[in-house]
């Protein structure tokens, strides 16, 4: 996978000259041969690389321009300044940031928790009910939980009568709610990386007088890290930027995430608060970005594990 | 495998507590127990259990006290059924599976099973505005809602007071009594008031509001309606100037036996109807009603009411093309950068690889609103800036709506794309590929008769996935286009780019900005549930996921 010599600036300035430029690598080759064969995959990069990653300059752009408004943000870089960051401090930016964080992490450490011990118990014993658990889950996948929003947010409206702390406008509600899908989504992802795992080394693990929940603790889950390092990371961003239940459940400004909130300062005022929302949308983006480019490698592997196996 | 322990059930007993300490942190989860035997011998995972346990009990009685406090029965049956189910799997030797599931267990049945089936109870019912609880309820606000005063009724010096924020009304009655309501709380007497010139200047318990105070809390003070007593029917005490109250009462009086409301002004006798309605012998009905079951008339109502039928039909058709021109569009740009990529001479991949899967790193709903402003009509930066001032209505012309849609989810979703055939192109099997090789095959027929379906196999049930995702992929069309443009024609707020799924959220009006029409919005939902379900349980089936199980 890795390239040998990733500092060789061969990106973007042996393609933007295209066949002309000779080649640099370990092979001669003629330059039309090196275009055919590797010069126009670089040109094919280089369009890619700026069709996904102008937006994201813009949006930096936007963040840093003093003016703060739509229009005033098309001059890429024109002005540069910290107005717009300083901004959120008046707004409750922060406040968002920090609800959403409390969500999605609460969300995915319990998803994963319940994901795996599920997973480990159909993975690992034989009981009554084991096939039709798995066909269940397997059955229950297919209906998204946010199509019954409704009866979602019904449910919060009797339960707040008799718990606040679990009715509407709750974050323990809305955390509740989000693991009500954990096992659904999770549970087979993990299950099928759980059945790798060779059931030799629990058995041996159980001669030696280990009990179920030692060979779970110590040994499945430690085998299984990268498993759940995705179903905590997917957990993680699909909570970060659901928008559908939280707008629902979560009613009071304060208690925003940073999809209600900043839906709220684009629906509302889209010219004038386009530099406070950029600003915001840099920050914002910053957790999910900082954690896939660090995880990245287990993600790959965890999007094709599911794959492959058809 | 050291030699003396042999028997699982010998070492059961000496080994675990002692052994228990290495998994310190994760000690506090309530399934640390073990199995049968263990379980009575004390180690610290049982004494942990324990404390875990004892503290879900005193949650859950909590809840249950609650729940029969405020009369829930459905929560309270609910809670103590998972309360009795959590104890008995957490300290019975049989359940040992159970003690990992159930956990997650709860939360599917909660939050997920049985809100698809309140969702399936909804669908038939004509729960929304106007009929929003049960006929007692109706009742009582009905009677509320029509109060008036009565002509040359009684009134009764009056002071306005607070109890820690909440506002209530001290009146000072013929006896000489003084009477304190809230809103929630009837009119009660209060002994040691002190009255002052016919009016109470002092209530024990509560603070007198300033003139100021209730001149700033004006509106709050003339809209407070004070029960005279439990019964609705007595009717209420209310104030136009926060020195005097009057008496209200309900120009309706609802007769318990024969069932009927009668409107004491004009005598009309209203009836109740099968809509959930009191209904006059003309046809006229009072505004507020009540849950009824209404069959399918909601489903009748989705496919031949005009308002419906054709916005949903178009809507149907449209979130067909999108889901499925997404996840071929993406599918596509990612396989071909994919194999572009997938050549070990090219150099720097790693760099374009991360720049590339960028968008796919950045939260849905900051692309879709970055983005509505880049095609933003008159400031937008693809307008302004990449096509030189040129107007061209991205998001507002039915046609181009849906091309701007089905361009911004590409970018969102080709990176994704672009993981996973990179993923599956290089586990292909090399001896496939020799083969192929060997029998002379060219690269172009390689390509099409042996990498492709390969590719197309091991992407299969994701590409399923993908489209069940876009199916009902709220976020992208609500922050990007609201649904907008909207149909021209119709009276309920739908339009071009709405899928299914954000027409339910419009019809159902949970956001407000529409009237509540939960039924119908619950029917929609049902359909979508049969259209996804169907859709996936064919795909999977043909996939062969279901083989997996065994």
């Amino acid at each position: 996978m890795a390239t040998t010599s990733v500092s060789a600036p061969v990106g973007s300035a042996g393609s933007s000259s295209g066949g002309a430029s000779g080649p640099e690598g370990r092979t001669r080759m003629k330059p039309g041969r090196w275009f055919s064969e590797l010069g126009w995959r670089h040109l094919v990069g280089v369009v890619a690389v700026v069709f996904s990653a102008f937006p994201l300059v813009y949006v930096l752009s936007a963040s840093l321009s003093e003016n703060g408004t739509l229009t005033g943000s098309n001059s890429l870089f024109a002005d540069v300044s910290s107005v717009n960051y300083a901004e959120l401090g008046d707004s409750l930016f922060w406040t968002w940031m920090l609800n959403t964080l409390v969500i999605a992490v609460a969300t995915s450490v319990g998803t994963v928790l319940m994901g795996a011990a599920a997973a480990y118990a159909f993975s690992r014993f034989r009981f009554t009910g084991r096939r039709t658990g798995l066909t269940s889950l397997l059955i229950i996948q297919m209906f998204p939980q946010m199509l019954a929003f409704i009866a979602i947010f019904l449910l919060l409206l009797s339960l707040g009568d008799v718990v606040p702390a679990l009715g509407l406008d709750s974050k323990l509600a809305l955390i509740c709610v989000y693991l009500g899908g954990a096992l659904g989504v999770n549970t087979f992802l993990m299950y099928g990386f759980f059945n790798t795992v060779p059931r030799e080394l629990d058995e041996a693990a159980k001669l030696d007088g280990a009990t179920h929940a030692q060979i779970y603790w110590t040994i499945i889950l430690r085998l299984v890290a990268p498993i759940l390092a995705v179903v905590a990371l997917l957990s993680f961003i699909s909570t970060y930027g659901e928008f559908m239940i939280a707008r629902i459940v979560l009613t009071s400004e304060a208690n925003w995430t940073l999809a209600v909130g900043l839906y709220g300062w684009v629906s509302s005022l889209r010219e004038a608060n386009w530099g406070l929302f950029t600003a915001g949308a840099v920050i914002s983006t910053l957790p999910v970005l900082a954690l896939f480019l660090y995880l990245q490698k287990y993600i790959v592997g965890g999007l094709t594990a599911g794959s492959v196996k058809g | 495998m050291s030699a003396p322990q042999i028997t699982p059930t010998d070492t059961a007993v000496g080994a675990p507590e002692d052994s228990g300490p290495p998994e310190g942190p994760r000690r506090e989860r309530p399934r640390r127990d073990r199995d049968g035997s263990h379980a009575r011998n004390y180690s610290p995972g049982f004494f942990a259990k324990l404390a875990l346990m004892a503290v879900i009990d005193a949650l859950g009685v909590y809840v249950v006290w609650s729940a029969w406090t405020a009369e829930s029965y459905g929560i309270l049956a609910a809670s103590a059924a998972m309360l009795v189910a959590a104890n008995w799997v957490y300290f019975s030797k049989r359940a040992l599976p159970l003690k990992y599931i159930l956990p997650g267990l709860i939360f599917l049945l909660a939050y997920q099973i049985f809100v698809v089936a309140y969702t399936g109870y909804i669908a038939f019912t004509n729960y929304g505005t106007g009929h929003n609880s049960t006929k007692e309820q109706a009742i009582e606000a009905l009677l509320v809602q029509n109060e008036r005063r009565v002509e040359g009724s009684e009134s009764a010096p009056l002071t306005v007071v607070e109890d820690g924020g909440t506002l209530a009304f001290a009146i000072v009655t013929p006896d000489g009594d003084v009477e304190v309501g809230s809103a929630e709380q009837p009119l009660t007497v209060v002994d040691d008031a002190t009255v002052e010139a016919g009016r109470a200047t002092e209530v024990p318990g509560y603070t007198v509001l300033e003139r100021g105070q209730v001149l700033q809390r004006q509106e709050e003070v003339t809209n407070l309606r004070v029960p005279v007593s439990d019964d609705p029917e007595d009717g209420s005490i209310r104030t136009p100037d926060a020195m005097t109250g009057f008496v209200y009462t309900s120009t309706l009086e609802y007769d318990d036996a024969a069932d009927t409301m009668t409107d004491t002004t004009t005598g009309t006798v209203y009836t109740p109807n099968d809509d959930g309605q009191f209904e006059a012998a003309d046809g006229t009905t009072l505004a507020v009603g009540w849950r009824v079951a209404v069959g399918f008339d909601n489903f009748v109502t989705a496919f031949s009411d005009g308002r419906y039928a054709q916005p949903f039909v178009k809507i149907l058709a449209w979130t067909f093309v999108f889901a499925i021109g997404s996840v071929a569009t993406t599918f596509l740009l990612g396989l071909f950068l994919a194999i572009t990529f997938n050549d070990v001479r090219m150099r720097g991949r790693k760099i374009y690889r991360v720049l590339m899967i960028l968008p796919y790193a950045i939260p849905g709903f900051l692309a879709a609103l970055l983005w509505s402003g880049l095609l933003n009509t008159r400031f937008g930066f693809v307008n302004e800036v990449l096509l030189g001032g040129a107007e061209i209505p991205w998001l507002t012309d039915p046609v181009l709506a849906k091309l701007s849609v089905l361009f911004v989810n590409l970018w969102l979703g080709f990176p994704y794309m672009f993981l996973i055939c990179t993923g599956a192109l290089q586990s292909l099997p090399s001896d496939v590929m020799e083969a192929a090789k060997i029998d002379g095959a060219g690269r172009w027929r390689t390509w099409r008769s042996v990498t492709l379906p390969l590719l197309l196999i091991s992407t299969a049930p994701l590409l399923i996935s993908s489209f069940a995702f876009n199916f009902n992929n709220f976020t992208l069309i609500y922050m990007l286009t609201g649904g907008g443009p909207r149909f021209g024609d119709a009276s309920v707020p739908l339009g071009h780019t709405d899928i299914l799924i954000s027409m339910v959220y419009q019809i159902s009006g949970v956001d407000g900005s529409a009237p509540k029409n939960f039924g119908l919005a619950s029917a929609l939902s049902i359909v979508i549930f049969v259209i996804v379900g169907t859709i996936s349980a064919l795909a999977f089936r043909s996939t062969r996921k279901f083989e997996e199980i065994n």
